[in-house]
């Protein structure tokens, strides 16, 4: 897929890079925006928000019973008392041996971003989109995710400000482990379902 | 609007190909333009919905052709001409020819990054009861309206039933309108795979929705 990239030598820059800094510059004269404060924006995006915060969030339900029973009631106010900004209206959803959980958004890219990070590009693809709630089931095998057939698959359609955010299966052989080990076992698909948590022998030692 | 944007359930696009190590900006003007539309929509230069309507409305050509945030980025750009925040002639030449629109806010600074980010908060104070309660069987209705509307086609004039009752939220369709909140109850609605799909359809899925109140009825 193209994302109109810069690919040249250095010498020309590509017709979107021209755009978007026409674009912020009359922003910035008209006093809309601050380039500076832009640039903490960006920055953010790229350092401090990601899946490594979901991944905290999982190993603490799986650790702490009542951390869970409080997540699975109102994720939002949960992850907060972790020290997260998430934002209102987040669930979480269980997976368990007989249902496992899925979310899309078919109508564009909405994603629990506050405790993940921005979308991949797949989640915002119209394969993706198209697919999701009528072939769940083919999605995941052609992921490499294998559901056995009798567990049940619920896909979540985010068409509202509603984020879903899936609790995925505590791996087998874990037992004693603490939260930050826990935690290396939880990949951002585990957390979508669109995959599971990695086995132990995967994880942090 | 029936647009191209409302995919579920469509064929032929293809396989789902992660991108392996995949960065969070393919290229730096990418996360300059998901920064301006934060910036902007945090000082009231529009709201989420209406950025939606803008991207809906796209081609359907340029939005299956275009990146996200290319096409992002021409959203702005009608948004700006929409609410008379810029003109052609200023993103023709780039810069400012004109004075300032004054905005419900200044500019944000660095302390106000955090905020930037947060997802909005859509709750509203409720002001009509709710006409369904969980468990309920409704049927979605079927709508067809050419502005914009979170009623994914795939969903529409289908039994489910009522799994979550979210509350009073902003309502997208009138949002998206700058014509106000007009908030409505929100539900989780949730679908046998057979009910959206047909009888040939696997049984061991189910599809859910989150639907506002209009959307609804009983079933």
């Amino acid at each position: 897929m193209s994302h109109d990239d810069d690919h040249g030598n250095g010498s020309e820059l590509s017709e979107m890079t021209l755009r978007v800094r026409a674009l912020e510059t009359i922003l910035t004269e008209k006093g809309y925006v601050n380039p500076s404060v832009l640039d903490l924006i960006v920055e953010t995006y790229e350092k401090k928000i990601g899946p490594h915060n979901g991944a905290k969030v999982v190993a603490k339900a799986w650790s702490d019973p009542e951390f869970k029973s409080a997540l699975l009631a109102d994720a939002t106010k949960a992850a907060n008392t972790l020290g997260y900004s998430v934002g209102d209206h987040l669930v979480a959803v269980e997976n368990t041996p007989t249902l496992h959980n899925m979310v899309v958004c078919t109508l564009c890219s909405c994603y629990p971003s506050d405790l993940l990070g921005l979308p991949p590009v797949w989640y915002k693809s119209a394969p993706y989109r198209s697919r999701a709630v009528k072939d769940p089931r083919g999605v995941l095998k052609e992921l490499g995710v294998s559901v056995p057939s009798g567990t049940h698959i619920r896909v979540w359609d985010s068409t509202a400000e509603t984020r879903f955010l899936v609790l995925p299966m505590r791996p087998a052989g874990t037992d004693g482990w603490d939260e930050e080990r826990l935690a290396s076992l939880v990949t951002r698909d585990s957390m979508i379902g669109t995959g599971l948590a990695k086995a132990p022998e995967q994880g942090s030692p | 609007m029936n647009g191209i944007h409302d995919m579920g359930g469509m064929d032929g696009f293809g396989k789902v190909e992660p991108e392996a190590n995949e960065p969070v900006f393919h290229a730096p003007w990418e996360g300059r333009v998901i920064a301006i539309m934060r910036a902007m929509g945090r000082i009231g230069a529009w709201n989420l919905d209406m950025f939606r309507d803008a991207r809906e409305r796209q081609p359907a050509a340029f939005y299956l052709t275009a990146s996200y945030y290319k096409s992002w980025e021409r959203s702005i750009e009608t948004l700006l001409l929409s609410q008379g925040l810029a003109s052609n002639d200023e993103l023709e030449v780039g810069r400012s020819l004109d004075s300032a629109k004054p905005l419900n806010r200044p500019a944000l600074t660095a302390q106000d990054v955090a905020y930037a980010i947060r997802r909005g908060s859509y709750g509203r104070p409720a002001s009509a009861a709710a006409l369904f309660k969980v468990g309920d069987q409704v049927r979605s209705k079927n709508l067809n309206p050419t502005s914009h509307t979170r009623l994914p086609r795939y969903a529409r004039g289908r039994i489910g039933t009522i799994e979550i009752v979210h509350g009073y939220q902003v309502f997208p369709d009138s949002s998206a309108l700058g014509v106000g909140d007009n908030p409505q109850w929100l539900y989780t609605v949730v679908f046998g795979g057979r009910e959206l799909w047909g009888t040939d359809a696997d049984p061991a899925i189910s599809v859910s929705i989150d639907a506002f109140e209009p959307y609804l009825e009983a079933a």
